[in-house]
């Protein structure tokens, strides 16, 4: 659906925003791109949209080029950015209205109705936009990119500055846009946010893509396991025969932590137990822990900050 | 052509002006009404006629003059910097538009609203004097020529500017100071020699000049150097909103 090829943006000040960024998106995905601050989520977005010129590479949108074809790529992609860029004094209605025109399309009040209703902003339609709530704002402008029924949705920060509630809405609202056949790419700072809702996950830092993974490969690839033996007596060394795990002892010394990668099948739990249960040391407990997305996503940039990636 | 876009830009323009009416359309008939009060009878009653026109009709084209480019270049400029400030130009640069298209939607409001206003200028005046339009034809082109120029100069202020201040410092420090000096409400062969040669420097006087001859067939300068004027000015705009577009000077990264 999306093709980026050796895309570079670099500014006046010899700034590389982007380099050589190569993605491919298919279509009917969620696809989350994670990065720290100023890593150039929304540059890529806003290459991607038209609203900046890459200097280097190329950009496909369904097979059109989106400089060259910009009418054909712009129309089948409808963007939520992550402020609120809204004229205060309008009215929801009008904007929405405003928004499908834009994109050349004529008015179809049914469809929009529809479009306002599903996001539940039907009885606020005639309210001017400076009336409204954070929340509602959010919803207005999902409204806007949604207007003329395009086949990629991109969301800058979507849920940033919104309740627990509305979020959730909002990734229902995502995950249905998905079964509806649209492609959807979202930056994020909320990992749980990617990790609820994400097919696919891409990590860009300083302007490179670090990395493209299925969720369920990035966990298991990088993601990693505890196994946490509590003791009912204190222990001083650890047994011989997983010295060779990667483990250590707590400082209070009741517990025993092995640390193990997803994909590695060396620790066996079962064979952990057998060697634990020679010991003749009591338990009291045994519990594994399995690392989140947050936390490869900071593994990951963290070495790449100690130059270790 | 995409007429869908730049009617939505259009009506949304349009729909800005109504919802400012009192400052849009009544601020001008008031001020040309107080124009007329203040140079019509104070000043008028000292000056009996200019070219055999008596003074109030003769500063009629200077009026309409400055309200078409006061209002199109201050209407144009607010409509597209309006979007840049409050960060919503980013839908009208992410949709499927052409640059020209855009400028047609903004300048073609700014227009619309100019000629609405003069319209609503022409008639005030009747009340205060006694006029005629000698080549009402070419009024109305010249009307509508130099509101497109103004507009698309305006539309030229508005994505140059980067704040409030430096919107308002075109329209009101240059502007209207040069209408004012351009022969609005004299003729220019009422000044001494010098001043004569120096308005001849400003480039409004030739404006003016154009727009009252289509009103008495007589002018300080002749209709033919107005109308290259005018047509120089908008060509220039127009490559100037070119290159704007071409590099994305202020609208793009």
């Amino acid at each position: 659906m999306i093709s980026v090829k050796k895309v570079t943006k670099v500014y006046s000040d010899n700034f590389y925003a982007l380099s050589n960024i190569s993605l491919d998106i298919k279509r009917g995905e969620i696809f989350a791109l994670l990065g720290p601050n100023g890593a150039g989520k929304t540059t890529l977005i806003s290459c991607i949209c038209g609203l900046i010129k890459q200097t280097k590479g190329l950009i496909k949108v369904s097979n059109f080029d989106t400089l060259k074809d910009y009418r054909k790529t712009r129309s089948l992609i409808g963007l939520v950015p992550q402020e609120f860029p809204l004229d205060s004094y309008e009215s929801v209605l009008n904007t929405v209205n405003f928004s499908r025109g834009l994109f050349g399309l004529k008015p179809d009040d049914k469809y929009i109705k529809n479009v306002i209703q599903s996001l539940k902003l039907w009885d606020k339609k005639n309210s001017s936009i400076i009336t409204l709530s954070g929340g509602m704002k959010r919803r207005v402008l999902i409204a806007k990119a949604l207007s003329h029924n395009p086949k990629i949705l991109f969301l800058d920060e979507p849920t940033s500055g919104v309740d627990i509630q509305l979020r959730k809405e909002m990734w229902d609202m995502i995950l249905q846009l998905k079964q509806s056949g649209v492609t959807v790419i979202l930056t994020t700072h909320y990992i749980k946010e990617a990790e609820t809702i994400a097919d696919r996950i891409g990590i860009i830092d300083k302007g490179e893509l670090i990395l493209v993974e299925n969720k369920e490969n990035l966990i298991n690839k990088f993601g990693k396991k505890s196994i946490i033996i509590e003791f009912g007596e204190k222990i001083y060394e650890i047994p011989d025969k997983i010295k060779d795990f990667n483990c250590f002892i707590t400082n209070d010394n009741l517990c025993l932590v092995i640390k193990k990668l997803n994909n590695n099948n060396d620790i066996n739990i079962t064979n952990v137990i057998k060697i634990i249960s020679k010991l003749k040391i009591p338990v009291i407990d045994i519990k594994t822990e399995e690392s989140s997305l947050e936390d490869i996503f900071l593994d990951i940039i963290s070495e790449r900050v100690k130059g270790e990636l | 052509m995409n007429f869908n876009s730049i009617k939505a830009i259009y009506k949304f323009e349009m729909a800005r002006a109504l919802r400012t009416i009192m400052q849009s359309i009544l601020a001008p008939v008031l001020s040309t009404s107080l124009y007329f009060i203040v140079f019509g009878a104070a000043i008028g009653t000292k000056i009996s006629t200019i070219d055999n026109v008596s003074y109030g009709a003769f500063i009629v084209p200077g009026l309409i003059m400055l309200s078409i480019m006061t209002t199109s270049v201050n209407f144009s400029a607010f409509g597209i910097y309006l979007p840049k400030y409050n960060g919503s130009i980013f839908e009208i640069m992410s949709a499927p538009i052409s640059a020209y298209e855009i400028v047609i939607g903004y300048a073609g409001a700014a227009v619309s609203k100019s000629l609405l206003i003069s319209v609503l200028i022409l008639f005030t005046s009747t009340i205060f004097v006694d006029f005629y339009i000698k080549h009402p034809l070419l009024m109305l082109f010249l009307l509508i020529l130099i509101s497109i120029t103004f507009s698309l100069f305006g539309f030229i202020v508005g994505i140059w500017a980067t704040n409030f201040e430096k919107l308002q410092l075109i329209p009101l420090l240059i502007i209207t100071p040069l209408v004012f000096l351009g022969g609005s409400f004299y003729s220019v062969e009422m000044l001494p020699e010098l001043w004569q040669f120096v308005t001849k420097f400003n480039p409004i006087f030739y404006v003016i000049n154009g727009f009252r001859w289509s009103f008495f067939g007589t002018a300080d300068i002749a209709i033919t150097t107005s109308l290259s004027f005018i047509i120089t000015f908008l060509f220039i705009c127009l490559i100037i909103i070119g290159l704007i577009f071409k590099t994305g000077y202020r609208i793009k990264g």
